[in-house]
Order: C-alpha cells, then structure tokens, then sequence
C-alpha cells in the first residue's frame, strides 16, 4: 500500500513537472489574483473597473465576439446600466419589410459589437497589425493572466542594440520584444467610477481580471461547486474505505 | 440455465426467459477473484468508469456542438458560456480524455509488471491493446473537434504521417482530408468517427470482460488459483475496493474539473483554427508523446513513422517475446529492475516529445528511443538466463505465511 | 443484502449489524451523490442563458390595416396579430361563454379589442393553423382552420369545432406605444 502510494505520487510529480518543464519566454510579472485558489472568487468591483478600463480603451481596437451585453449583469450592473452600455453601439439587423438591412442600437442580448467590420479593416487602421479578439485572450496565453499583466505594463525602452522597426513598440514580455500595439494605459488612463486611483498597476491589474473573467466567466460557480462536490466525495470516499475494511476483516 | 433458484418469483420469471440475473450471480457472487489483488487491480474498473463518463459527457455535449469549421469552434465556447452546466460537462470530457489515458496507462504497466500478458491471457492482452489503439484514434479525432489552433495543426500533422508511405501515401492524405487540407470535411468525418468509436470501444470491452471472465483474474504473486482456498468472490469483496477506488480516483479526477481545468490542455487551442498560421510549438496531446518522440528520433520520414507504429505493435508480440516462465516480476529480480527502466525511459521519451526539437535532446531522444526498442529483445534473453526467485506454492499459502511475518 | 450473507467467510452476527448499517448509510450517500450528479447532465438540456435573453420580441404595428393580419416570430413560435374589424369584434363578443369549450370571455383574451394577439400554434397536436391571408380558409366560425385534423377557432381565436381542446395561447405582450408591442 506505502510503496503504491509512493509511486503514484512520483508518477503524478512527473506529469506535472512535464508541461510546466515545456513553457519558456521572457520572466513573468508574477501577481496575487483574487480568483486563485480553491476558494478564489471574482472581485466584481474589480470587475467594473476592468470593464471601465475595456470599454475606455481596449475596445477601441480589439473586438471581444464571446461575449454579450447581458453578461455584464454579473459584474452587478443594473438592468437598466446594461442596456445602456449595449446602446451605445450600432448593430445591422434586418431585412425589414421593404427588403432592407438597417441599423439599430444594440441589445443586452447581442454580443459586443466589435470596433471593425472585418479583419482587413481592422489591419488597415492598425498599421497591418490585427488586434486580436480578447474573448479568450488569458485563457489563449502561456502564463495567463500573468502574462497579460506583463505585457499591459511591460513597455520599456528597449536594450542597448535592439533595433525596433517604424511603427512598433519595445516590449519586454512579448515574445522578440517587438509588438504592434501601442503602450495602451497609463497613470491616470481612465478616471475611476469609484475613486479608486488609476495607477498603470492598478489599471492593468483591473481589466486583466476583467479579461479573466470574459475567458471563464463560469469560474466562481466552477469553485463554489467543485468544494462541495470535493467535499462530498471525501465523506463518501471515507465511509466506502470503512466498508472495505469492515468486509474484507475476514479476509485478512 | 444454472440449477440456482432465485428467491424472488419476479426475479425467476425473467430469468427463465432471459437469464439476466444468473449472469449477473455469475459475474459478481459467484466469480471467484484472486483473494491477494493489491490496488493496482483497481485500475480495470477506473477505465471502464472512465469509459462510461466519457460517452455519457459526450453525448450530452453533441446536443450542443456543431461540427462546422465555421461554427465549430464558437458552439464549444457556447456550451462553455451558455447552456446550463455546459462548462462541467466539457471539462469533464476533456480532463477525463486525460484520466482515461493516466488510468490505461496504470493498467498496461500493472500487466507489464506482473505478467499478466503471458498464458493463458494472450488473447485478454491482444483485446487490451486493441482498446487502447482505438482510444488513441479517438482522442485523436476528439480533440479536433473544437479547431482550435492546435487542433488544426494537430490534425494536419498527425494525417500528414500517412504520406510517408510510398506512391500511395499522398492519395491516402487526400483521402483522410477529403480536400487538399484539412477542411471542413476533414471535420465533419472526425466528428462522425468520433461519435462511432467509443462504442466499438465498448464492445471490445466487453470481449475483453469475457475473456477475462474465461481466464481469471491474474494476480501479484503471478500463480494460477488452485481451488477454493485461493479466491474470494467478486462481490462484495472487490466491489467494495473498486467502488473505494473510485471515490479516491474521482476526489483527483474532479479536483482537475473544478480548480485546474486546463492542466492538461493547450492554450493555443483557446485560439480559432488558422489555415494560415501555425503556432511556434505544436506538440501533441501527452499521451501521445512517447510516440511522438519516437517518430522525431528517426531522420527518415518513413522509417520514423514505421517505428512509431511499430512501438505498440510490438506489444502484441509480449507473450511470446517474453521467454520466462515466472509471471511476476516479484520473483524476477533483474526484471525487476529492467521494467522500471523501461518504465522511466516512457516517461523521458514522453519529457523529449513535449520540448521543442533541437540541441542535445535529440542524441537523448535517440538512446531512449533504442532503449525502447532493446527491451524487448532483451526480455527475450532474460527469460533464458535470469534465476528466479522460489515461488509459493499457493496464493492461500503465501496470504498464511505473509500474515505470520 | 442477500448476497452478504451468502458469503463463505461470512461475520459473526454483531459485526453483521454493525457492517449492515454502514453498508446502508454508504449506499443512502452514495445513491443521493450519484442523484445530485445526474442533474447538471438533465439542466445542460434545458434553453440556455443566449435563449433565453432572445425570449421578448418587439413589433411595429402601424402598418397594419383594419382585417389584416400578420404574424410574427416569438422564441421560434408563430404568433398571429390581427387587426379585427368592428364586425369580428362584435362576433366575439357576443358568442354566450357557457357554450365554449374552453369558456373564456373575448375581453378577458385582449388588452385592446382590436388587436388580438395570440400563438399560432393548434392546440390539438401543434400544427400553424390558416387563416392568416386572404385567400386562407377560417372556418365557420371566421377566425382559423387548422389543415392537419380540421380544428376550427372563432375571431377571438378560441375553439369552437375540432378536435383540439384548448383556446389559441395568448402570450404574454404588451403595449410599448399604441403601434408597438413587446411580446414575451
């Protein structure tokens, strides 16, 4: 029984250390997220002030398609703030009666309207670069969220003897430092709703747990049920090894 | 059928027609079990769960798939996002490929081990390895479904290693894809395999019950049961253990659902499938990476490809291959030690097929690949030349005497 | 359990009662475990969250004439608007309740009486009822003749000849301008 356990658990070491083993790339900026542990929940706070950030600055460039206007209700938006943010944006409906597409506000139920109507014009406005959709983007990541927070607040001058080419920008946590995104936030980028002060720190670290929370909206339902599930299998773990061991007492 | 009269009349009545309830007896209480299984044997009954969770998650996640390449990707991010309980679903789809695999694994090393391959179980291992191939064809396909990046480029790829095949090996591709790329075509008949499978799987499974069923269980001593003295039945002894052995397994298994969802998975695949974009680091699912880097160890395409196969074909050969007549490595000292290092050479091989190629890694991926290969005609001379240990006379007499000491 | 018993090593009796109640506590736990399991599986099924938020429909009802009708699409269903003429009114209005099959008073069925608004959907066995052009045969009754089993509806949309046993569903709307609705 020892010795089983001793090489399961030598056997669950290797596969884990396998693909940590396999990830390298620029040092990241290691942070403290309020959703990390077992008990890890979303601050919605944060949350609003992320979504501020989005909406002030991200959305500009980057389209976000997975995601719709109703599911800001989570972050604790009245039903009334909800439509409001969606109406502040276009959306082609239709054909009406007479055969035509027309343009209407949007609806909590549409998904947020992205800031170009295709890939090509989205390049064209950006120097060729496409900004990519952010829906998944700290899932889509090798380090996650903390590498998004790298890159949000990695911009640097660049180090003796790198070359930057014409419009593009030295940054420290992007794979061969060069990126086609402009330093997107600074202090005092946005003016917080609720005081709280927008230090680029601060900045970064709200609209990456917002990011976060567009990639895996579902997390504090997965955490609070997946204690109780772990929980109860434990209870009935233990009373299936009490059985065992009471009807195997003759056997051994 | 059997001379067992069943107390309840209900229960008599169907059994004369359909004798349900006598296989079951037969099956359970009356199927006599190896009385020393240690809690390697539980892994048999982990995979069968395994397969269970497995279809039944995936049936209920095609009610909301599409398999489009257009709308492949976002109905996964749907179910994910919008259908009730979508996301516990998926991951448990997507862990469990990963547990299933973990859970095979166990049971292919616990058979190495203690020799459960040899007579009279050749047929019982052929079935195993015959689940195993059709478990790896059909995470294969599975884990094209969502076309995401590494998806698509897993895809491409792994059908690619048909063409290392002459003259007919790009008409073999062309066939696999169903176009000139992997497409949506290419989607649609994965998806439709990958539905089909898992029942074929099934009904290997249930082969493999009955030649164990005709054959026993094997055990860690490596002797047969001589009588009575030697087994308990089935029922209640070991579905007891297997059930505790499940509460522990499902404790890890939902531990990864709940609080490490993506451990086993790529972020490239949380990107949309690209024609015209390969990500910088395509590696395969894990459980493919032995193999994998098998396949890279060889510079020559086709000779790579045909090892790689050859790697798992080999062990259809084990019970002949391995000459001794001692089943378990409890009394083979030098097997002993020769199994774990295969088993460590597995695993190096799988660490090399995970990292980018290149540097010294190759020369590494090359020695561990010819220690693979070494192994089993050293198993071979082993047999002839390795002094076993004395062996028990009965199951019964070892249990006495291990519970003197 | 039988099958305890009948084991050749089986326990002394105070064991036997001891090991019998964990068995059934174990199996008590284990079944309400696997129960609770079960359910997420059953709820993946029911309409999901984007459903859902497309469950209200809005309507502009302008331009639709004295005897028209129109129908218009609700979480997937058909729903007819017609707007009735003082004559269908008045037939509406006047058929004795106690007589109906499913006794409802025309008022009782609209917020305005010149707009009736309900789910095209026969209440027998789900067939779109016609009635909506024209050219569409309505019946004895002037309302809507379901093709499929020959149910027969007045102009308040209720059931009057047929196989089918309920009134035409009324779904929930209501006025957002008087030429506009929301339905659901």
């Amino acid at each position: 029984m020892r010795k089983f356990l001793l090489s399961t658990i030598a056997a669950g070491l290797l596969a884990a250390a396998t693909p940590a083993l396999a990830h390298e790339g620029p040092a990241l900026d290691n942070q403290v997220w309020s959703w990390q542990g077992v008990f890890g929940h979303y601050d919605k706070a944060q949350l609003r002030r992320g979504w501020q950030v989005y909406h002030d600055i991200c959305s500009n460039c980057h389209s976000m398609n997975l995601v719709a206007y109703r599911n800001l209700a989570y972050l604790g938006f009245t039903a009334d703030q909800v439509k409001a943010f969606a109406a502040e944006k276009q959306v082609t409906d239709g054909p009406n009666d007479q055969g035509e597409m027309y343009q209407r506000p949007a609806r909590p139920s549409d998904h947020f309207v992205p800031p170009f109507p295709n890939e090509q014009a989205a390049r064209v406005a950006n120097n060729g670069a496409l900004p990519p959709d952010l829906s998944l983007m700290v899932k889509a990541r090798h380090g996650g969220p903390d590498y998004v927070y790298s890159l949000l607040t990695g911009f640097t001058d660049p180090p003796a003897g790198h070359v930057v080419p014409d419009g593009m920008y030295y940054n420290r946590a992007f794979n061969g430092g060069n990126i086609g995104m402009p330093p997107p936030i600074a202090d005092d980028a946005v003016t917080y709703a609720d005081g709280t002060k927008a230090t680029k720190q601060q900045i970064a670290k709200d609209v990456v747990s917002f990011l976060n929370w567009a990639a895996e909206p579902e997390l504090d339902q997965r955490h609070a049920l997946g204690v109780k599930v772990i929980g109860f299998l434990i209870v009935l773990t233990a009373m299936f090894y009490a059985l065992k061991r009471k009807i195997w007492a003759d056997v051994h | 059928m059997s001379g067992y009269k069943f107390e309840n009349k209900a229960v008599q009545w169907f059994d004369d027609r359909l004798p349900l309830f006598t296989v079951l007896r037969h099956s359970t209480t009356d199927y006599p079990t190896p009385r020393n299984l240690n809690y390697w044997w539980n892994f048999g009954s982990l995979a069968l769960m395994m397969l269970v969770i497995m279809i039944l998650t995936g049936v209920f996640l095609v009610m909301n798939y599409t398999p489009n390449a257009a709308l492949a990707f976002d109905s996964v991010e749907r179910i994910m996002r919008d259908v009730n309980y979508g996301w516990l679903i998926r991951y448990m789809h997507a862990n469990g490929a990963s547990m299933f695999f973990i859970v095979v694994y166990i049971h292919i090393f616990r058979g190495l081990y203690y020799g459960s391959y040899k007579a009279p179980r050749e047929v019982l291992w052929w079935l195993g390895l015959v689940i195993y191939l059709l478990m790896m064809a059909t995470a294969f396909m599975g884990y094209v479904l969502p076309w995401g990046q590494m998806s698509f480029w897993g895809a491409t790829v792994i059908t690619n290693l048909f063409s290392a095949f002459p003259v007919v090996g790009d008409y073999i591709v062309t066939l696999l894809w169903g176009g000139f790329s992997v497409a949506n075509p290419t989607l649609n008949r994965f998806f439709s395999l990958h539905y089909l499978l898992p029942f074929l799987i099934f009904a290997v499974v249930f082969l493999h019950l009955v030649a164990l069923h005709t054959v026993k269980s094997n055990n860690p001593l490596g002797i047969e049961m001589k009588g009575p003295q030697d087994s308990i039945p089935f029922h209640p002894y070991y579905t007891i253990k297997d059930l505790y052995g499940v509460g522990v397994f499902l404790i890890v298994y939902l531990a990864f659902v709940f609080f490490a969802p993506n451990f086993f998975g790529e972020p490239d695949n949380y990107i949309p499938a690209n024609p015209m974009v390969t990500p910088p680091h395509i590696v395969p699912e894990w459980y493919y990476l032995p193999f994998y880097a098998i396949l890279r160890s060889i510079p020559n395409k086709l000779a790579g490809v045909i090892a790689m196969f050859s790697a798992i074909l080999i062990l259809f050969f084990l019970p002949w291959i391995d000459s001794s007549k001692v089943k378990s490595a409890k009394f083979r000292p030098i097997f002993k030690q020769v199994f774990w290092i295969f088993v460590l050479d597995t695993i190096l091989l799988g660490y090399v097929g995970s990292q980018p190629p290149g540097g010294p890694l190759v020369l590494i991926g090359q020695i561990a690949t010819a220690v693979y290969f070494l192994f089993f005609p050293f198993l071979y001379l082993l047999g002839k030349i390795e002094k076993p240990r004395a062996l028990p006379q009965s199951i019964s007499a070892a249990v006495l005497k291990s519970e003197k000491a | 359990m039988a099958e305890t018993s009948t084991s050749p090593l089986a326990s002394p009796p105070e064991g036997e009662t001891r090991r019998d109640f964990l068995l059934y506590a174990t199996t008590a736990v284990g079944v309400a475990g696997t129960a609770m399991a079960i359910w997420p599986f059953i709820d993946s099924m029911n309409p999901a969250a984007d459903v859902l938020a497309l469950s209200s429909t809005e309507v502009d009802i302008s331009h639709v004439a004295v005897g028209q009708s129109i129908t218009v699409t609700w979480r997937g269903k058909p729903v007819f608007i017609r707007h009735r003429t003082p004559a269908e009114i008045a037939a509406a209005e006047a058929v004795k309740v106690s007589d109906l099959r499913d006794p409802e008073t025309d008022a009782s069925r609209v917020q305005k009486p010149e707009w009736l608004i309900v789910i095209g959907i026969c209440t027998h066995l789900g067939c779109v009822p016609l009635g909506q052009k024209p050219a569409d045969p309505r019946g004895e009754f002037g309302g809507w003749f379901c093709p499929c089993h020959g149910s027969q509806y007045d102009t308040s949309g209720r059931i009057r000849k047929g196989p089918a046993p309920l009134n035409l569903a009324v779904p929930p709307y209501k006025f957002l301008t008087p030429t506009s609705i929301r339905i659901g």
